[in-house]
């Protein structure tokens, strides 16, 4: 077995390298569907760090005790187990907060990033790192939830963080843009997300191939002055 | 035994165990948080009732209130509760609970508060699913979408005119979410209706009176002028 990951290498994985949104393109059905407004990703994103984080640790404690033939159907129970449970409790001890977040916890369960992640870090790892995995992949996953959310918000209302009032006791926060702004559809609707998330993907891998070329480029510089230089 | 039947053996008993720890453990969450959660839903239905309550009231509506099943009215063919408010021993007005059978994701709960005269005082969503950021737009915490009925009645506007502006109605659409838009107007109208059809009977049972209602309302688009 190779050695386990340090918390930096997980952290860069879940936020940059191997982030679940932009370039393993996991749980695209909620990224999509709840990234219209800024209120909204933020809900979702909160729901997932909080579910990826426990379904991971709740995997990697039962990943000795779990064969390997029924190993996808163990993590699809642990994982349904735990997402009902966070909504239970939360239905129950933090009504205020389910108010909010309520909406968003069953579509949790719609993100394939969770078994991924179970199956290609938790079983694998102690539970301390398979959640600090969960917390980091969901924490990158937040982010391009919230950039999608905060452009399409823009875009297709011309407002920031409307209905914060509502969700997060916080009306200081909304803003209108433009006053009498009408709105673009197509940012609103899936269709427009769709078109968003593959510029940021593009984005992301354009700065990754200069960053490549960059990089490629110095190293043939060193090398051809180690060459030359003792000559 | 042969090591492959062993081997599926031993990973049946663990996918059962999995299981039977998991259930007991929602089970018992379950058990644990179901007075908390009856009474949050209950402080969220009082708050609703609460702020669409007409002036005048001098009656405890929350005792005043009769068990009505009417599926082809009120969406369900639950009993729903309807709680008559009364000022100086008149009625004021009658809150209503229905449900929106049709919507995106599964029921939506309304309370439609209605005065004496059949006019609505205003529409809260006590329970849905609809999608975060587009159809949850009914929500009165989450847009001001559903004060829209407030001051509506059957005539203001006419039955054929409660739908959408899209299908030649009077309410607004919600950009993405026509559908939940929809199932709500259809909903307020079919309960309007059914107070105009139904309303004396409605003001006139005892308290607690289970009342049984298997008519249905007039098809929607039935050409009234």
């Amino acid at each position: 077995m190779t050695t386990p990951p340090d918390a930096r290498g997980i952290l860069e994985h879940g936020l940059w390298s191997g982030n679940p949104a932009l370039v393993q393109l996991l749980g695209l059905c909620p990224l999509l569907a709840v990234s219209g407004t800024l209120v909204s990703a933020l809900g979702l994103g909160l729901a997932t760090v909080l579910a990826l984080t426990c379904t991971n640790a709740a995997v990697a404690a039962l990943r000795r005790a779990t064969g390997r033939d029924v190993r996808i159907p163990v993590f699809i129970t642990v994982i349904a187990c735990v997402v009902t449970a966070i909504e239970l409790a939360m239905r129950a001890f933090l009504p205020a907060l389910h108010a909010g977040l309520g909406l968003f916890i069953p579509l949790i369960v719609t993100n394939c990033a969770l078994l991924a992640r179970a199956e290609a870090f938790a079983s694998r790892h102690d539970p301390a790192r398979a959640a600090l995995d969960g917390f980091a992949v969901g924490l990158g996953f937040l982010l391009v939830l919230l950039t999608l959310g905060g452009l399409r918000e823009a875009v297709g209302h011309g407002t920031v963080f409307a209905g914060a009032g509502a969700l997060l006791g916080l009306p200081q926060l909304e803003w209108t843009l433009l006053p009498g702004y009408r709105g673009f559809l197509l940012a609103s609707l899936p269709v427009g997300a769709f078109f968003l998330l593959a510029l940021l993907v593009a984005a992301r891998q354009r700065w990754q191939a200069r960053r490549a070329a960059a990089s490629a480029r110095s190293r043939r510089a060193e090398s051809s002055g180690e060459t030359e230089w003792p000559q | 035994m042969a090591e492959v039947t062993r081997n599926a053996l031993r990973g049946a008993l663990t996918l059962a165990l999995v299981v039977a720890v998991g259930f007991g453990i929602l089970l018992g969450l379950r058990a644990l948080g179901a007075e908390r959660i009856a009474a949050h839903e209950r402080d969220a239905a009082r708050r609703a009732l609460a702020a669409l309550l007409p002036a005048g009231v001098d009656n405890d509506v929350e005792a005043d209130r009769v068990a009505v099943t009417a599926p082809a009215w009120l969406g369900t063919a639950a009993p729903m509760a309807v709680r008559r408010a009364r000022g100086a021993g008149a009625l004021r007005g009658l809150l209503v609970e229905a449900v929106a059978p049709d919507g995106y994701s599964g029921d939506i709960r309304l309370l439609v508060g209605v005065d004496a005269a059949g006019t609505v005082l205003g529409v809260r969503v006590l329970e849905h699913r609809e999608t975060p950021g587009l159809g949850d737009a009914i929500d009165g915490a989450r847009s001001g979408w559903i004060t829209q009925f407030a001051g509506r009645s059957l005539g203001d506007p006419a039955p054929s005119r409660w739908r959408v502006e899209r299908e030649g109605g009077d309410f607004d659409q919600l950009a993405g979410a026509t559908v939940s838009a929809r199932a709500v107007i259809d909903a307020v109208r079919r309960t309007l209706q059914f107070i105009e059809a139904h309303g004396a009977a409605l003001a006139a049972a005892e308290p607690g009176e289970r009342l049984h209602f298997s008519d249905a309302p007039p098809p929607a688009d039935g050409g009234m002028p």
